[in-house]
C-alpha cells in the first residue's frame, strides 16, 4: 500500500492505493465518491469518466498511482456552488437525457469535455464523441438533445418535441 | 487483477532500468494493457510506467522531415498536431473513442501490434522507423504477426519516425461491438512508390499488399486497385467472413486511393 | 376467452371494497381530458424528474455504493466448460489464503431448496412441464459457462479473487449442447440427468385450433413461409447485478440490498422455495437500480449465498458482479428459432397462421422461462389483425447455456417479428403494398371488444388511426424522394412499416391462475397523509428508470388538488411498502398506479367525512377542488391541511363513527391485460459495397391510451427503439457448439451507441384510452422494443430489392457481412 493524493474537485484528498488498485476503485472506494460509476471491464461503457487534468479519461482504465498529484473533476464536483445543477446538469434534467441514471454521470462528463473542446457541437459530432458512452436506457435521443440545448442550440425543431 | 508493484520513472534510462526485473511490464496508456490485467490473463510484477518521461512526449519534424512521434504521445495529441501528416493525425483521431484517445499512446498501440489496431497499419504504410532505447527497426521487420513484434524483452520503444507521402489516406471500417478495425487500409503514396498496409484482416496481423501497391506504383487511381485479395488467411469471426474481410480490403484501398484527391 | 368484458367508454368503473362493488369515477374524466392538455403539473404535464437531481450530481444511492461496518466481499468460482461433472472441488488451499473468512460449495445447499420456475405449463399431451432443480451453488453437475460452483468470503474483493483461483476443482468435461437443435438431437447429452429429456415441454396454443389451421393452410390459394431466427440478447442494464447480504444476531433479521425490480417477490422466493428463512425476518431492498429490462425481475443465487454467508459470518457480504460475470449469468434474452405460415386468398385476405418454434430456455428455468415463450408470445400471434385460424406450436429447451428469461417486451417482440416479417414477405409475394394489406385486415374499431382465436379479449384500439398518424409523422409520402436522394449517392434505401400489438398491464390474477401462474399479478399501494398534509405513497412497483417518483405524484396531485411537491413516492423496501409484484411488462401505472387511484379514492372517502364533521355538513355535499374541500351551494369550506390535521388530532372528533388517521392501502388486480398498439416506420439507406445499413429516420406512432407524462413516456419509447433497433442491426448472443460464450464482452457484443440511431419521431395521439382500469392507461414500456425490429428488417430487404437483389430474408443481426453475403447471391 502506498499513499496518494490528488485534487479532487477543487479539494485535496489521500487515501490508500496498491499497484493495481484502478481510479475508479480509488475513488469510490478510498474517498467515497460512489457518483462515477464502473458498468464494464473492457473500457467501454463510460460509467467511469472523470476529468483528469483537464481531460475525460476512464477512470476504471487508470491506475490510482498514475493519477497522484493530479487534478481530478468528478459528477459531484459539477454543481454550481450554490448546489444548483450546472448548464449540462440542467439541459439533462429539462430533456430528460436520463432515465436509470447509471450511465449518467459519464455522460455529463463526457458532454464537459466535448463542449470545452466545440462549444457548439453538431449533432453528428456529439454522437461521434459519445463513441464510448453508452446508454441503454434512453437510446440517446435525449441526451443528444440535452447537450445540445446545453450549448445554447435551440432543439425545438428536433422530432418528438 | 494480481497486484504488482507501481513504478513512474522520469527518464528513458531509469525506465531500462526498472524493467530489467524480473515480469517486469511496461506501461503505456494503458488501454489495452489494464482489460488484460483485470481478466487476470497477465501477471507482471511490476508496471514501469512510461508516461512520465518527458523525452518521450510530443511530435516535431526532424530534418529528413520525417515526423517524429514521441511513444507516449497519446492518440489525442497526435491528432492535435500532427497536421504534418494529416492522413496520420486523422487515423489517431479516429482510434477508440475521446476518452481512451486521450490515455492511448503510440507506443502502447505498436509495441502491442493488436492484429485490429490502426497504429501499425499507419506505421508500416508510411514505412515508419520505431525507435527503441537501444536501436532503429524499420516498420517491415518490426511487426512479426498478430501480437509479436521485434522487440526484446525490456527493449522500449522511445520514438517513432515517419515519412511524410506526398499523398496518404487511411480508411477504417469498425468492427460494430469494439470500433476496433474489422479491416482497416493505409495507403501512401511516396515519389518512390506506393505502400499499401491492411489491418483487422490477416490472421497474421497487419500487413503490406503487395499486389495493390504495383498496381498503384504504376497507376495511382482507384480502378487501378486489384480485385479482392485471397481471402485465405483472413480472419473469420462473429463480425465478418474471411471472404467479407478480403471484399472490404479492395473497397477500403479504393476508397482510400479516391481520397488521396 | 382471456379476459373480462368492460362497458367500453364507460364513464364509470368497478372495483370491491368489503366484497361490495363500488363504482368510482375515472380518472381523469374523459370530458376534462383535452380541456387540461397542455397542463404544467398533475395528469398530462410533464414535469421534470425529481430524482434526476440526485442522479445528475452523483448522489444516487445503487446497491454497489453502499457499504457497511464490518462488511465482506464475494467471489464465485465459476465453471468454464459449458457442461462437466463435478468430480471434486478442495477449498483447503483457498480457505488457508490470507483475508479469507469462508468458502461455501454446492455441497453446503444440498439440503435447500431451488429457485423455482413461476408458471407451470402442461405439454399438448396433458403431461406436466419438467422441473430440474436450480441450486444455488452447482452440485454434481455444471451446466453452463459461468454456473458457480463456489464462493469465497474474504476480507477484501481482491483477497476473494486470488482464493477463488486457488479453489481446486476436478471437472470432467462432458458433450455439450448449446443450440435447441443439438438438444434435442439423437443421442444429445442431457442438460439434466434426473429428467431424461432437454424438452421442457411441447405446447400448443389453441390444440383445439390445429385441425382447422392445418386445414385452412393446405386449401389456402396462397401461403407464405419463412423460417427465422430471434436473435439471443444480453439485456445489459448498465449497472451489474450487485447484492449485500446482512444479518443481525440480536433479532435474527436478514437484510438484503438487491439489484432487483420487484423486492417482494425476491423476497418470496428466497423465503418460500430458496433459504426458508421466514419472510418476516427478511427484508429485502432495491435502493437505485441502473436498468433492468427483465434481467433483474429473477432471483439468483448470489442473493441467496450472501445471506447464507452473512448469516454464517455475522458480519455483510458484498457481491458485485462485474460485466464479464453479467454476460456469463444474467439471464438472456429472445432465442427463438420459428417457422412461420400465413395463409391469405388472393386479394390478400388472412385465413391462418401456423408457427412452430423452438425456444431455447438455458440451463436452468429462470423464474419468468416458461411463461415468457408461453402467454406472453403465443397469445399474441393474431397480432392486429382478424385472422380466423392461428396456431402456436412451441417446444421450450434446455441447452448448455446461460438461462433465458423475459427480456424488454419478452415474448412478444418474438410474435410481432414473426407476423410482421411473414405479412411484409407476403404483401412482396401478392404485390400489393404492406400498409394497404395491414389495413386490409385488421381489426376495426368497432370490432372491440375483440376476441382473437389465441384467446385474448382486446378491449380496444383503432389501428387505422395509428397507421395514419405513422403516415403523417414518418412523412412517408416523401420516402420515394429521399429514395432518389439516396440513390444519386449510390446508396440503396429502403422503408419498412409494421404494425404491432402486445398485451401488458400483467395481469388479472384469476386468468393467470387458471393458465398456469404460481403468483398472483395484482399490485398494491399505500397512501399514507401525514398530519401536515404532505402523503407518502408507498408503491409494490419498483422504479429503475421509469420515472415513478414524477408520475405517481402527478396522479395523487390531479386526485387530490394539491401539489405534487408535497408528495413522497416510497419504493423498493419490503418493510414499508405493501406486497406489490414490482415492475415488469409495462405493468407500474396500469396495475400499480390503479392501486394508487384506489388507495387515493379511499383517502378522499375518508377525508370527505372529516371535512363533513368540522363543516356540520353532510357527506353527499361535500365536494373537493384545488385541495379544499367545500360545501355545495355554500361559501363553507376547509383546505386539505386542516382535514389531515384533524384526522391526526382529532379533538372534537366524532370517534364512534371515523378511525383517526388518515392512511389507506389499496390491491388493484387487472380485469384484463391491457392492449398498447402502434405502427413503426424505419427508412435504411444501405451501402452496396460493404452492406453497412445505417438507420436513417425511425417513426413510431403509439396507442398508450391516456398519458400521464408524455415527456417520460416519450423516453420510454425512445429507449425501447433503441434496444430494438440493436437488436435488428447489431446485438448478438452466440455460442459456439461447445457452450462457450463468444460475445462475452462488449468488444463482441455490440451494443447500440449514440452513433448507430437517428432522432426518432414519436407520437401517442391517436389514443384509445383503456376501458378497464381507472385511468385508461395501456403501458409504453417495452413498446419501443417490441415494435422495431421488423421494421428495421422491413426496410433493408426493401432496400436490397430496389437495387435488383433477390433478397427475401435477412436473420437478426442485420450485419454489414451478412448483407454482403446475401447481395452476393
Amino acid at each position: 500500500m502506498s499513499q496518494v493524493t490528488m485534487t479532487v474537485n477543487g479539494k485535496e484528498m489521500s487515501g490508500d492505493a496498491e499497484g493495481r488498485t484502478l481510479l475508479s476503485q480509488f475513488l469510490r472506494e478510498e474517498l467515497d465518491l460512489t457518483g462515477t460509476h464502473v458498468g464494464c471491464d473492457t473500457s467501454q461503457c463510460g460509467a467511469c469518466v472523470v476529468h483528469v487534468n483537464g481531460k475525460a479519461i476512464k477512470s476504471c482504465t487508470m491506475l490510482a498511482m498514475e493519477a497522484d498529484g493530479a487534478s481530478v473533476e468528478t459528477i459531484e464536483g459539477q454543481a454550481e456552488a450554490d448546489g444548483s445543477l450546472n448548464t449540462i446538469q440542467q439541459a439533462f434534467q429539462d430533456h430528460h437525457g436520463l432515465q436509470c441514471g447509471f450511465c449518467t454521470p459519464g455522460m455529463v462528463m463526457t458532454a464537459a469535455a466535448l463542449l470545452k473542446e466545440n462549444p457548439t457541437p453538431s449533432e453528428a459530432e456529439i454522437r461521434d464523441y459519445l463513441e464510448g458512452n453508452i446508454c441503454r436506457c434512453t437510446g440517446y435521443h435525449n441526451i443528444v438533445k440535452a447537450i445540445m440545448a446545453a450549448s445554447g442550440q435551440d432543439v425545438g425543431a428536433i422530432a418528438a418535441e | 487483477m494480481y497486484n504488482f508493484e507501481f513504478e513512474k520513472p522520469g527518464s528513458i534510462a531509469d525506465a531500462v532500468a526498472a524493467l530489467g526485473s524480473e515480469d517486469a511490464q511496461a506501461l503505456g496508456g494503458g488501454q489495452t494493457l489494464i482489460p488484460t490485467l483485470k481478466q487476470r490473463l497477465a501477471a507482471p510484477s511490476k508496471l514501469v510506467s512510461l508516461t512520465g518521461i518527458a523525452e518521450m512526449q510530443g511530435v516535431c519534424m526532424d530534418d529528413d522531415g520525417r515526423m517524429c512521434i514521441g511513444a507516449v504521445t497519446s492518440h489525442e495529441d497526435v491528432a492535435a498536431q500532427g497536421a504534418s501528416y494529416a492522413a496520420l493525425a486523422d487515423l489517431a483521431g479516429n482510434i477508440g473513442d475521446p476518452a481512451v484517445r486521450a490515455r492511448g499512446t503510440i507506443g502502447g498501440s505498436l509495441a502491442n501490434n493488436d492484429p485490429s489496431a490502426c497504429y501499425p497499419a499507419g506505421a508500416l504504410a508510411s514505412g515508419a522507423t520505431i525507435v527503441t532505447n537501444s536501436r532503429e527497426i524499420a516498420a517491415d521487420d518490426y511487426f512479426q504477426g498478430m501480437f509479436t513484434t521485434a522487440l526484446e524483452e525490456g527493449e522500449i520503444i522511445t520514438d517513432v519516425k515517419f515519412p511524410v507521402p506526398e499523398a496518404a489516406n487511411y480508411q477504417k471500417f469498425e468492427q460494430p461491438a469494439s470500433r476496433f478495425a474489422l479491416v482497416g487500409v493505409f495507403v501512401a503514396k511516396f515519389a518512390d512508390g506506393v505502400r499499401v498496409a491492411v489491418t483487422g484482416a490477416s490472421e497474421e496481423g497487419v500487413h503490406r499488399w503487395a499486389a495493390a501497391e504495383e498496381a498503384l506504383s504504376a497507376n495511382f487511381s482507384a480502378d487501378a486497385v486489384p480485385d479482392a485479395p485471397d481471402a485465405d488467411g483472413m480472419i473469420a469471426d462473429l463480425h465478418g467472413t474471411s471472404a467479407y474481410r478480403a471484399h472490404l480490403v479492395a473497397v477500403l484501398t479504393r476508397r482510400a486511393v479516391a481520397a488521396c484527391g | 376467452m382471456l379476459g373480462v368484458a368492460s362497458e367500453e367508454g364507460a364513464a364509470v368503473c368497478e372495483y370491491f371494497e368489503n366484497n361490495e362493488r363500488v363504482w368510482c369515477a375515472k380518472w381523469p374524466a374523459s370530458d376534462q381530458w383535452e380541456d387540461n392538455m397542455p397542463k404544467d403539473h398533475g395528469i398530462g404535464a410533464s414535469p421534470k424528474r425529481r430524482e434526476d437531481v440526485r442522479f445528475l450530481t452523483g448522489a444516487g444511492n445503487y446497491t454497489d455504493d453502499i457499504n457497511q461496518r464490518g462488511q465482506t466481499f464475494a467471489a464465485f468460482a465459476r465453471s468454464n466448460v459449458a457442461n462437466g461433472a463435478i468430480r471434486s472441488v478442495n477449498t483447503s488451499v483457498a480457505e488457508a489464503m490470507p483475508g479469507v473468512v469462508a468458502v461455501f460449495t454446492g455441497e453446503d445447499f444440498v439440503d435447500v431448496g431451488g429457485n423455482p420456475a413461476g408458471w407451470y405449463i402442461e405439454s399438448r399431451d396433458g403431461t406436466p412441464m419438467k422441473e430440474p432443480k436450480r441450486p444455488v451453488l452447482a452440485h454434481g453437475k455444471v451446466r453452463h459457462v459461468g454456473d458457480a460452483y463456489a464462493a469465497v468470503i474474504a476480507e477484501t474483493l481482491d483477497q476473494a479473487r486470488d482464493a477463488v483461483e486457488a479453489i481446486e476443482a476436478d471437472i470432467e468435461e462432458l458433450p455439450a449442447v448449446a443450440t435447441c437443435a443439438a438438444a434435442l438431437a439423437d443421442g444429445a447429452s442431457l442438460v439434466h440427468d434426473e429428467i431424461e429429456t432437454n424438452m421442457v415441454f411441447d405446447w400448443g396454443w389453441i390444440e383445439d385450433n390445429r385441425a382447422a389451421t392445418d386445414e385452412a393452410i393446405k386449401n389456402a390459394p396462397h401461403v407464405t413461409t419463412l423460417e427465422l431466427v430471434n436473435n439471443r440478447l444480453v439485456p445489459n442494464a448498465m449497472e451489474p447485478r450487485a447484492s449485500i447480504g446482512d444479518y443481525n444476531r440480536g433479532t435474527g433479521d436478514y437484510t438484503l440490498h438487491t439489484t432487483s425490480q420487484n423486492p417482494h417477490l425476491t423476497r418470496l422466493l428466497i423465503s418460500a422455495f430458496v433459504m426458508g428463512i421466514p419472510e418476516n425476518k427478511l427484508t429485502v431492498i432495491a435502493p437505485d437500480v441502473g436498468g433492468g429490462f427483465g434481467s433483474k425481475i429473477y432471483h439468483y443465487g448470489e442473493e441467496a449465498l450472501v445471506l447464507a454467508a452473512a448469516k454464517k459470518l455475522g458480519r455483510p457480504v458484498k457481491w458485485t458482479a462485474d460485466r464479464s460475470e453479467s454476460f456469463l449469468t444474467d439471464a438472456h434474452g429472445r432465442d427463438h428459432v420459428t417457422k412461420i405460415e400465413l395463409a391469405t386468398e388472393e386479394d390478400g385476405t388472412f385465413i391462418a397462421i401456423r408457427t412452430e418454434t423452438l425456444a431455447n430456455v438455458g440451463a436452468y428455468l429462470s423464474n419468468f422461462a416458461t411463461v415468457t415463450p408461453t402467454f406472453l408470445h403465443g397469445t399474441l400471434m393474431a397480432g392486429n389483425y382478424t385472422v380466423p385460424n392461428v396456431y402456436v406450436n412451441l417446444k421450450a429447451v434446455l441447452t448448455n447455456t446461460a438461462p433465458v428469461d423475459a427480456y424488454r417486451g419478452a415474448g412478444r417482440p418474438e410474435a410481432t417479428y414473426s407476423i410482421e416479417r411473414v405479412i411484409d414477405k407476403c404483401a412482396r409475394e401478392l404485390k400489393i403494398d404492406p400498409i394497404a394489406l395491414r389495413r386490409k385486415n385488421f381489426i376495426k374499431p368497432d370490432q372491440f371488444p375483440y376476441t382473437t382465436p389465441v384467446a385474448l379479449e382486446y378491449d380496444i384500439g383503432n389501428y387505422d388511426a395509428v397507421m395514419d398518424k405513422l403516415e403523417e409523422i414518418g412523412d412517408l409520402a416523401g420516402f420515394a424522394a429521399r429514395r432518389a436522394e439516396s440513390e444519386a449517392r449510390g446508396k440503396l434505401r429502403g422503408l419498412g412499416v409494421n404494425s404491432y400489438i402486445e398485451a401488458c398491464g400483467i395481469a388479472p390474477s384469476n386468468l393467470v391462475g387458471v393458465l398456469g401462474a404460481r403468483v398472483g399479478l395484482y399490485d398494491a399501494a399505500t397512501v399514507r397523509v401525514n398530519a401536515t398534509g404532505s402523503l407518502a405513497v408507498m408503491v409494490g412497483a419498483h422504479s429503475h428508470g421509469q420515472g415513478h417518483e414524477t408520475a405517481f405524484p402527478q396522479v395523487v396531485a390531479e386526485m387530490l388538488g394539491i401539489d405534487e411537491g408535497q408528495i413522497e413516492i416510497v419504493h423498493g423496501d419490503t418493510s414499508k411498502i405493501p406486497f406489490g409484484m414490482g415492475t415488469y411488462g409495462s405493468r407500474s401505472l396500469a396495475v400499480c398506479g390503479s392501486a394508487v387511484v384506489r388507495a387515493t379514492e379511499k383517502i378522499i372517502n375518508k377525508a370527505k367525512k372529516i371535512a363533513a364533521h368540522m363543516m356540520e355538513a353532510a357527506e353527499a355535499d361535500i365536494e373537493l377542488k384545488d385541495g379544499t374541500f367545500s360545501v355545495a351551494g355554500t361559501d363553507k369550506s376547509v383546505a386539505w391541511g386542516e382535514v389531515a390535521l384533524k384526522a391526526y388530532v382529532p379533538h372534537q372528533f366524532p370517534i364512534e363513527d371515523i378511525e383517526p388517521g388518515l392512511e389507506e392501502t389499496a390491491f388493484y388486480d387487472p380485469a384484463n391485460f391491457t392492449y398498447p398498439s402502434g405502427a413503426y416506420a424505419c427508412e435504411v439507406e444501405v451501402d452496396p459495397e460493404t452492406g453497412k445499413v445505417t438507420v436513417e429516420r425511425f417513426a413510431a406512432a403509439d396507442d398508450f391510451g391516456n398519458v400521464i407524462n408524455p415527456m417520460i413516456v416519450e423516453g420510454q419509447v425512445h429507449g425501447g427503439l433503441g434496444q430494438g433497433i440493436g437488436q435488428a442491426l447489431l446485438e448478438n448472443c452466440i455460442y459456439d457448439d461447445d457452450g462457450q460464450l463468444l460475445s462475452a464482452s462488449y468488444m463482441d457484443y455490440a451494443m447500440p451507441r449514440a452513433d448507430d440511431v437517428p432522432f426518432y419521431a414519436v407520437d401517442h395521439s391517436a389514443k384509445t384510452p383503456c376501458t378497464h382500469n381507472p385511468l385508461g392507461v395501456k403501458g409504453c414500456g417495452e413498446a419501443g422494443a417490441i415494435g422495431s425490429p421488423p421494421s428495421v428488417v422491413n426496410a433493408v430487404v426493401d432496400a436490397l430489392q430496389s437495387g435488383g437483389h433477390d433478397v427475401t430474408h435477412i436473420d437478426m443481426p442485420v450485419s454489414p457481412s451478412r448483407v454482403w453475403a446475401a447481395m452476393q447471391k
